[in-house]
């Protein structure tokens, strides 16, 4: 019997995956968004620096539609990362371990992320900084 | 590295459909992986129609019934066929766990029988477990001492110290756990995984070895021990209802303890 031609068996594929590996996932996710974010910051660096046009057009952009979808999908990334990457914290004392513990955890980052979000915007437009 | 997709080779195929026998009071479906290496063919899905009213109430019972019943090339591992073994370990309905202790009451719809997954396949639900073993031996699972033991009697321990290894101990390999882990089907060459680095720490924290030092210089790796990314998926699957993930958290804060100390 040749043992070379063995397949692969499922994984992806047919795993159900739980709670905690999809927020898992989405903490790699956030953590790739946020570094891509950090080149728009520095983008907008550029242009404050580049005089009151180069700021404007900046602006104009990020004002837009399209900006605004990337600012607030960067603010929920922060925010997720955030609040996921304390729970990490927490786990590396070696805390929280239990499954009912690692469930409650699964949802306090979710509910905290999703509140922090919205408040901030909240407070953005309340604020007329937003406008 | 990661491959998110299955090779050519590994593609799963629609197979045979078994209808139900005659007069059967209560059907159920059961969708069983099989790959044949003589055949030369992919691996396929086989349904299987069965009567739950003439099965035993669990997962293994179904598979055995099918083996004895429908059709005799059907394989797998079973021994104890009460959670104490660890062979019947397969995926079933998404997660990993033994056939013998899962309850066919416990599935809704058709049950989905695979083997354990990214593994090598020898045949229908067998994976190939002789690197999850060559790893197990690798962690040297015994005692390490260098004081002889005491000339009448064994090496005691005191009761607070035996009880530093429940929810070690129980672990029987079954390789769940480690088979779950996306780190282990990513960087299952180089990772322990989380049923071997649950048995390193069973052994760090045993009163009677004397080898702890060497045994967290060996698991101080980039890709041993810190592939785990805390998923918890080893957690959530462990049929005995044991913590690797935990287990692995502890191991490092024994080397962080180490470094500051």
């Amino acid at each position: 019997m040749s043992s070379n031609n063995r397949p692969l068996s499922p994984h992806l594929d047919v795993y159900r995956l739980p709670l905690s590996a999809l927020i898992s996932i989405v903490h790699r996710g956030t953590g790739a968004f946020l570094t891509t974010g950090t080149i728009v910051l520095v983008w907008w660096l550029v242009a404050l620096a580049g005089g009151e046009a180069s700021f404007m057009g900046a602006q104009d952009f990020m004002s837009g539609f399209i900006g605004r979808l990337v600012l607030f999908g960067w603010s929920f990334a922060l925010f997720f990362h955030l609040a996921n990457g304390i729970r990490h914290l927490v786990w590396d004392a070696g805390y929280g371990f239990e499954k009912d513990e690692v469930e409650k955890s699964s949802f306090i980052v979710i509910g905290t992320s999703a509140f922090l979000t919205i408040m901030i915007w909240v407070v953005a437009f309340s604020s007329g900084a937003g406008v | 590295m990661a491959e998110f997709t299955l090779p050519k080779n590994s593609v799963v195929q629609e197979g045979k459909v078994y209808s139900a026998p005659e007069g059967a009071t209560n059907p159920q479906e059961v969708h069983v992986y099989r790959w044949d290496p003589d055949s030369g063919e992919n691996p396929r899905v086989d349904v299987y129609n069965i009567d739950l009213d003439s099965c035993g109430p669990m997962v293994l019972d179904a598979i055995i019934k099918i083996k004895d019943e429908v059709d005799p090339t059907l394989t797998f591992r079973r021994s104890c066929r009460e959670g104490i073994c660890g062979s019947c370990s397969m995926n079933i309905n998404g997660s990993n766990t033994l056939a013998c202790t899962k309850d066919i009451g416990d599935i809704d719809g058709p049950i989905k029988i695979y083997p354990l997954p990214h593994m090598p396949v020898v045949k229908d639900l067998v994976p190939d477990l002789t690197h999850f073993y060559a790893q197990y031996a690798s962690i040297k699972p015994w005692i390490q001492s260098t004081t002889p033991p005491p000339p009448d009697k064994e090496r005691l321990q005191s009761k607070q110290d035996r009880a530093q290894l429940d929810g070690l101990y129980e672990c029987i390999l079954c390789a769940c756990c480690s088979t779950s882990c996306p780190s282990y089907w990513w960087n299952g060459d180089r990772y322990l995984g989380p049923a071997i680095l649950l048995q390193a720490y069973r052994w760090l924290v045993d009163s009677r070895d004397e080898n702890a030092g060497e045994r967290l210089d060996e698991l101080e790796d980039p890709f041993k021990l810190y592939r785990c990314h805390t998923i918890m998926n080893c957690t959530e699957t462990c049929p005995k209802g044991l913590n690797p993930a935990k287990a692995i958290a502890e191991i490092k804060k024994l080397l962080i303890e180490r470094k500051i100390a």
